[in-house]
């Protein structure tokens, strides 16, 4: 039997969205941001993370949904990776949620466009989906 | 590196070795069959042998030696590690130790005789199995052959120096007489080993950063304790002060090495390039204590071989040559190190044939690196810098050594990677000068803090040349436009002007009334002024790379944390001259061009409206710059004052009279007809409208042959169609005539 499985889960709008709780150094509230000209405009810009500068990626626009249509203070998801702490923004922060790995399933075929490849499938829960990102290809941006 | 250092450094190395000896031999003895714990040990022991032998330390070698040979049969399965051959090992280990000491403390290896451990050691070599039962035995003799040798020994003055292991305590201390005197022996000066440490460079570093963010903190609290009187508080924010500059000052010193580590290889080079050169050269070194940071010293190794290897195969000349020329047979090279104005700077000078303009203009040309009419127009300084451009070699053959062409550009990008400046200064037959000048560590830089579009960047010092100020009045008249591309004269020179707000694409616009802000900088010995909303403290930084996701944008060096905790980004100077156009990627096409006064510009032309005065003649300004052609009937013209008005659009359109204003002096024929035609100017939120005589026509073509002019209001003329064209100075009439401010018409000069 695998081990459950545990995630942090966020928002953006209603859709409810988890990474592996593995991946995630930690949950910052809203921080001042250093705008980053010329930069990919999913790059929201710098963050101070207690000494170390972090580059704070838009999760709304990294998966091609819309801005927000009020004006919402984002929170950090800080998650790590080869490069360092990368953070992402979302609207609002759930809870860390343990789930069966019977519930997974992968994408659909429909589910196409720039977000299918961050998408690695979703977890069913018993009033949503709970929609898996992949830490590493989420914090990819551009070109690189 | 003298006999001394060498002698220094092997006693630190193998101080250290032997911390790691004791270790390895315990767990060997735990666990015998570990193979790589072996090899390490055999590994250690041989280096020791090979180091002994080659000082000349025959005792040490000896002892050594023996261990090397019994661990190889241990190595190669033939016998079992087992206690007594661990505590044989353990006592080589002390002997060498001993050895040490005694070598630290008169050079020599001392008294102590040795040849029991060694029959020992020999002894354990031959035994094909040892029985279980026969251990107690053998150790017990063992220690006593020991004891019995030390003890046996008189000890003379001298011997005093066979003192204790002076490191920290080894894991292990074997029960051995030797330990009584180690307390006695205690209060002599600290070994080597006690007065050095190595540290890994990775926790260095990490101090670094550490001691930078404390100076962060510091400025935050100096700037927090100007609002505060509190005697107490402003003496202890006083002292926090101090005390982190000085640390800051020490922890950067401990990666401060003196430059002699790289340079002392450098007798050996000479030596070798000479003879295969078949020149003589004799080689003198200065400032071979001058300190500068690790990473720097690694960078500049292969630069520097580059360069004397330069000066050697090139440089100085065959003795024949030498002697022909009334020089003495041998060169001289010399390479001198010294610190000035917070650099480090490494001059590396010869006494050869110095460079022969004539014949790099000629290569240069025929290395298509430039064209000969640029070639004709540039400097002498100018042709001598060829020598660092990619693909260039004037040396008649390629040699082993150097002439392919792949040097002197590789050592400039290379000394430029690292913040710092190459120069070069060659007198005909009398020699080359290459002044390298580099910063004394990359961790800290000195930065200036500009703010552009309400952020803050900062900019790294060393690119820094000058600051300018130009009020809004001044700016008019003084910024010019060279097709379009602005400007400004600096002491003569023309300075291409770069808006970082432009190349950034922020979306502040400038206020056409505020202050030019122009940061003279240099990239690629290239200057160029860039215009910045505001200009800022110099402050110290710690410069941190930027994540990947960043790395594309190609104008930011990396970000540092402010004062106030906030992240302002570090400005790349040579990326931003790149993507301006200020250096091209493409060397080949600028060469040159901007000394000989002749400035980059863009090749796009841009389109221009073309019209008359009511005198005549062929007047231009940019399309860019009209918002709209009107016809406007005379009558609905309106005189408020001195200036005329029109009511356009439910706005006032002020009216500016181009014929009026340009033909000064000059009868200039009155409106006469019932329509004027005007070309109605926006600039920002302000619309102007400029009566003209006639609109001629709208081209797209390149500006030919510019030149400047006396004429007020009037930028340049150049031809345009064949004709020969006067550009308005647009923005400066409108300011003469309609303000801002008073400024009367006579401001206006071209």
């Amino acid at each position: 039997m695998t081990k459950p499985k545990q995630f942090c889960t966020f928002y953006l709008g209603y859709q409810c969205f988890g990474l592996d709780v593995l991946h995630v150094q930690e949950i910052v509230r809203s921080q001042v941001l250093t705008h980053v000209p010329l930069a990919p405009p999913m790059v929201r810009g710098l963050i101070n993370l207690r000494g170390q500068i972090v580059t704070a990626i838009d999760l709304r626009r990294r998966l091609c949904m819309p801005d927000p249509a009020e004006d919402i203070e984002p929170v950090n998801v800080v998650v790590q990776t080869d490069d360092g702490a990368v953070s992402l923004l979302v609207d609002e922060i759930g809870d860390v949620l343990e789930v069966d790995d019977q519930a997974f399933e992968p994408p659909p075929a429909t589910l196409l466009g720039p977000a299918s490849d961050v998408i690695l499938g979703a977890y069913k829960l018993a009033d949503q989906l709970l929609v898996v990102l992949d830490p590493e290809r989420v914090v990819m941006v551009g070109d690189y | 590196m003298s006999n001394d250092e060498i002698l220094r450094e092997f006693l630190l190395e193998t101080h250290e070795n032997l911390t790691l000896l004791d270790s390895d031999l315990v767990a060997l003895e735990k666990n015998p069959t570990e193979k790589n714990t072996l090899a390490q040990v055999f590994r250690t022991l041989h280096s020791v042998k090979g180091t002994a032998g080659f000082m000349g330390l025959e005792k040490l070698q000896a002892v050594a030696h023996a261990a090397e040979s019994l661990l190889n049969r241990l190595r190669a399965g033939e016998l079992v590690f087992n206690p007594p051959i661990a505590t044989a090992l353990l006592q080589v280990v002390d002997a060498i130790r001993e050895i040490m000491a005694a070598i630290e403390a008169d050079g020599q290896e001392g008294q102590a005789d040795y040849t029991a451990l060694l029959a020992e050691l020999d002894r354990l070599r031959e035994v094909r199995e040892v029985e279980p039962n026969s251990l107690p035995a053998i150790n017990a003799q063992l220690v006593e052959t020991v004891a019995v040798s030390i003890v046996s020994e008189p000890i003379a003055p001298s011997s005093v120096g066979q003192s204790p292991p002076s490191i920290a305590t080894p894991p292990v201390e074997i029960p051995m007489p030797l330990s009584s005197p180690v307390e006695a022996i205690d209060a002599r000066a600290p070994s080597v080993a006690d007065a050095n440490i190595r540290v890994d460079v990775t926790l260095l570093d990490k101090l670094m950063t550490l001691v930078g963010e404390l100076v962060l903190a510091r400025n935050q609290i100096l700037q927090y304790s100007t609002a505060h009187e509190h005697a107490g508080f402003l003496g202890a924010v006083q002292r926090l002060n101090l005390l982190t500059t000085e640390l800051q000052a020490n922890v950067m010193k401990t990666r401060m090495q003196p430059i002699g580590n790289v340079l002392n290889k450098f007798p050996r080079v000479v030596r070798d390039l000479a003879l295969a050169c078949q020149k003589s050269v004799a080689f003198e070194m200065k400032g071979q204590e001058t300190e500068l940071d690790k990473t720097l010293i690694e960078a500049i190794r292969d630069p520097l071989t580059h360069m004397v290897r330069n000066s050697i195969d090139h440089g100085i000349e065959i003795p024949e040559v030498r002697r022909a020329s009334g020089k003495s047979a041998q060169g001289l090279l010399r390479m001198v190190a010294f610190h000035e104005g917070g650099k480090v700077i490494i001059e590396i000078i010869d006494d050869g044939a110095g460079i022969d303009i004539a014949r790099v203009r000629e290569k240069a040309i025929s290395n298509k690196l430039v064209t000969a009419e640029v070639a004709g127009r540039m400097s002498n300084l100018d042709i001598m810098r060829m020598i660092f451009q990619p693909g260039f070699s004037t040396a008649e053959q390629v040699t082993q050594f150097s002439g392919r062409g792949v040097g002197m550009d590789v050592v400039r990008t290379n000394i430029e990677k690292i913040g710092g400046t190459v120069e070069i200064e060659s007198t005909p037959g009398q020699g080359t000068t290459i002044r390298t000048k580099i910063p004394l560590t990359l961790a800290i830089i000195p930065a200036l803090i500009i703010v552009c579009g309400n952020e803050r960047y900062a900019i790294p010092q060393v690119s820094l040349l000058e600051l300018l100020r130009l009020d809004a009045e001044q700016a008019a008249v003084s910024i010019e436009y060279f097709h379009g591309a602005p400007v400004y004269r600096l002491r003569g020179a023309l300075l291409p002007l770069v808006f970082l707000a432009e190349q950034l694409q922020l979306a502040a616009e400038r206020d056409s009334l505020s202050d030019f802000n122009i940061i003279v900088l240099q990239a690629d010995e290239r200057p160029f002024g860039l215009v910045v909303d505001a200009v800022g403290d110099t402050e110290e930084i710690v410069v941190k790379p930027l994540q990947k996701q960043l790395k594309s944008t190609g104008v930011f060096a990396g970000a540092a944390i402010m004062g106030d905790g906030r992240v302002a980004l570090v400005l790349d100077v040579l990326g931003l001259a790149q993507r301006s156009g200020v250096i091209s990627t493409v060397k080949k096409i600028s060469i040159g061009e901007a000394k000989s006064n002749v400035q980059p510009i863009e090749d796009t032309t841009e389109p221009l409206l073309l019209f008359s005065l009511r005198s005549g003649g062929q007047m231009a300004i940019p399309l860019a710059e009209v918002a709209r052609l009107e016809e406007i009937s005379t009558a609905t013209i309106e005189n408020l004052g001195s200036r005329q008005v029109v009511k356009y659009r439910n706005e006032i359109l002020p009216l500016v009279d181009l014929s009026r204003q340009l033909d000064d002096g000059v009868h200039s024929p009155a409106m006469d007809s019932d329509t004027v035609s005007v070309v109605v100017y926006s600039d920002r939120d302000q619309s102007v409208g400029l009566i003209v005589g006639q609109i001629l026509d709208i081209v797209h073509e390149p500006i030919v042959s510019r030149t400047h002019t006396n004429r007020r209001g009037v930028l340049f003329t150049a031809i345009v169609q064949d004709t020969i064209t006067e550009f308005v100075d647009v923005a400066g009439l409108i300011r003469a005539v309609i303000g801002p401010g008073p400024a009367p018409a006579e401001e206006v000069r071209s």
